[in-house]
């Protein structure tokens, strides 16, 4: 079963006048546990389907399961919910709320999903000595380095277990060897956690860890690469 | 991490900003505490006067308030003696009484018949011993002395009178009242009325005879009695009070109540307009005014205590009696109303435009919690929260400093002198025991701020998640 399943998916943009297609009839499932890149040139599109696939923007047309829900289906408040339960992210420029110390930027989403205190202390420890930051707990994102900074939006982006874990070309911001050393890491923790993580990057080195490639031109994939084997049943 | 608490993060980011919209709160809170204080000042000023002066409520004959000031005697309540007797032992009205005591009223002509001029005046007879327990009541502690009537330990026939009535009476000098110039010459005529005519100035020589030795301040008093004939009563002059008011000044003259009555009613049954009753407090009216209502309809089935049924008498509140004190509170509520609403309006659109401006700078960061999954209707939490929070900051600040600026006024000897006052009053500002305007003051403002928040707020919310995480 397909951890997010796309049918002739279309998206448009108004730029003034003018209509811009951004994408045009993706047909295209993403395996479950699976490291996946969505990977093309500037303005190809690979954002804005990373944007659809993570709940964040609706399509124009077609169906989108995520985790087995038509999230199309959903109204605003239904689909945050399914966000806070469902779907991780990690952003480009770590988007870190700066008054939050970094346990307290890993725990805010379990706090969007009711977890108790309790948990929450556990669960964000287990994910800061995971992510190397037992020690920087207390520190406010200004005080962390840029690859610290992204190892604690790793962290939230794995604190509710979610199903899906979305990456915007979460290296670009860092030097070569941080951006290695966090690719590392993601990819560890996606084994380890098994969960599906769904990137975009034109970076060849996040394209050299993928499981699943999907290669994207103007708006329409042009090609999919599995380099995986399904799982034994 | 709850909402205040994140809130108060978000505020702490930007602390200029902050403080400078706080700032506008305070000074907002401040002005509008400061001139509530010095209204109700005002207001409770005033209503001390009055309750001072007239009681809490009056007993009067039906119709006397709109119909009697003519005729007062046609208005007399007869036996006023019992109805005070059955008001001091009403088991309900008793514990809320602190002073009950009869007044008559009467309308008459002053003549100082030895330097041939006279003038109409106002007369009013009163009980001294009530008079001067009416003005110990002093329920919200002002630092004024209780005056003592001029009246007090005088003989029987002594009487007060306005300036006014002593300077047209040329009792000036011998009364040594201060800047009470003489008329001029040429208008002394028009000014000093006409001369008494023969049968009351015989009248008047009559009550001369009488006294023995006449005081340079003897005056005779013409009043009509009542059966309508004309009767005068002598009077000395004891003191010429400033009343603060002109039309007061030039025609009150305060008698004892039995001079006055003897004067009225001459060897009938003595009568008064009005039974003044002077409360512990002003909150109790409507229960003393309901307990009257009762006592006034009839006796009642088992009451122990007899009631006035059958008694033509009406009651009327020192507001009524004195409709000046309703206009001068109206008029500081209309501008206490207006201050607030000016000082609302500044602090919607500064706490509006610090919301704003707080929107713009966090686009990205609502992007990435609406992202993480935080509902809109957290959005507006968040930012309405910051405004509420802001709100109540500034309130506390702004009661803080008005407290503080109240207690500097209060205690800078500074005075002022009210309109209808005589003496000059400290100036005080009360803010310290006003705990519902501080309430008020301060829930209000919190209410402004917020709904300052809730548009940006909206604003914020109704972003949408794409557009947002792309805002540079």
């Amino acid at each position: 079963m397909s951890s997010v399943s796309l049918q002739q998916l279309s998206k448009h943009y108004r730029l003034g006048s003018v209509d811009v297609p951004a994408l045009s009839g993706i047909d295209l499932d993403i395996r479950p546990e699976r490291f996946t890149v969505l990977s093309g040139p500037s303005g190809s599109g690979k954002t804005t389907l990373l944007n659809l696939i993570g709940c964040i923007d609706r399509p124009d047309s077609g169906t989108l399961t995520v985790a087995g829900v038509n999230v199309l289906a959903l109204k605003d408040d239904a689909l945050a919910d399914f966000r806070a339960r469902h779907i991780g992210f990690i952003f480009q420029n770590f988007n870190l709320i700066p008054v939050l110390t970094a346990f307290e930027n890993i725990e805010y989403p379990l706090q969007l999903t009711g977890v108790a205190a309790a948990e929450r202390k556990r669960r964000v420890n287990e994910l800061l000595a995971a992510v190397g930051l037992a020690d920087r707990a207390k520190n406010l994102p200004g005080q962390l380095s840029g690859g610290q900074r992204q190892r604690v939006a790793i962290a939230r982006a794995l604190a509710t277990n979610p199903a899906l874990v979305m990456a915007d070309e979460p290296t670009a911001n860092l030097d070569s060897h941080t951006g290695a050393a966090i690719l590392e890491l993601m990819r560890n923790l996606q084994r380890e956690r098994r969960m599906s993580f769904v990137f975009s990057s034109h970076d060849p080195n996040v394209l050299a860890m993928a499981d699943d490639a999907v290669f994207i031109r103007d708006g329409r994939i042009t090609a999919t690469e599995q380099r995986t084997p399904e799982p034994a049943a | 991490m709850n909402a205040f608490s994140l809130a108060l993060r978000n505020l702490l980011r930007n602390r200029r900003r902050s403080l400078t919209t706080l700032l506008a709160m305070l000074i907002g809170v401040s002005a509008i505490l400061l001139f509530g204080g010095y209204s109700r000042n005002i207001d409770l000023g005033l209503e001390t006067g009055f309750v001072r002066g007239s009681g809490h409520l009056q007993l009067q004959h039906r119709d006397y308030f709109l119909y009697g000031t003519g005729n007062p005697a046609a208005y007399g309540i007869a036996d006023y003696a019992r109805i005070i007797d059955v008001l001091e032992r009403d088991p309900v009205l008793a514990p809320m009484l602190t002073v009950v005591t009869p007044r008559l009223s009467l309308g008459g002509i002053a003549g100082n018949f030895t330097a041939g001029v006279s003038r109409t005046v106002f007369g009013e007879g009163v009980d001294v011993a009530g008079q001067n327990a009416l003005q110990q009541w002093n329920d919200y502690g002002f630092p004024v002395a209780a005056q003592t009537s001029p009246l007090t330990g005088s003989a029987p026939d002594a009487a007060v009178i306005g300036t006014g009535v002593a300077r047209v009476l040329q009792l000036c000098e011998a009364l040594q009242v201060k800047n009470c110039p003489a008329a001029q010459a040429t208008a002394h005529d028009a000014a000093l009325g006409a001369a008494a005519p023969d049968d009351i100035a015989a009248l008047s020589a009559q009550e001369a005879g009488q006294a023995g030795t006449q005081s340079p301040t003897r005056i005779e008093l013409l009043a009509a009695n009542a059966h309508g004939a004309p009767n005068v009563a002598g009077l000395t002059v004891i003191k010429a009070e400033a009343m603060g008011v002109k039309e007061l000044d030039d025609m009150a003259v305060t008698l004892h109540l039995r001079q006055a009555q003897q004067l009225v009613y001459g060897q009938d049954a003595p009568k008064v307009t009005a039974i003044v009753l002077q409360l512990r407090h002003s909150s109790q009216m409507p229960a003393a005014k309901a307990r009257l209502a009762e006592l006034l309809a009839g006796p009642q089935a088992g009451a122990k205590t007899p009631a006035l049924g059958g008694t033509p008498l009406e009651v009327h509140d020192f507001a009524t009696l004195n409709p000046q004190y309703g206009q001068i509170t109206g008029m500081f509520a209309a501008i206490l109303g207006f201050i607030a609403i000016l000082i609302g309006g500044i602090v919607l659109f500064t706490v509006s435009n610090t919301m704003s401006m707080a929107v713009v700078e966090r686009t990205v960061e609502i992007g990435t919690l609406r992202a993480l999954g935080l509902r809109r209707g957290g959005i507006r939490r968040l930012f309405v929260c910051e405004g509420l929070l802001l709100g109540a900051l500034g309130a506390a600040l702004g009661v803080l400093v008005a407290l503080g600026l109240a207690w500097v006024i209060n205690h800078s000897g500074l005075t002022w002198l009210p309109p209808g006052n005589v003496d000059p009053v400290p100036l005080t500002v009360r803010v310290w025991g006003e705990p519902a305007m501080i309430l008020k003051t301060a829930i209000g403002l919190m209410l402004v701020a917020a709904l300052s928040a809730w548009w940006p707020a909206r604003r914020a919310a109704r972003l949408a998640i794409v557009d947002a995480l792309r805002h540079v």
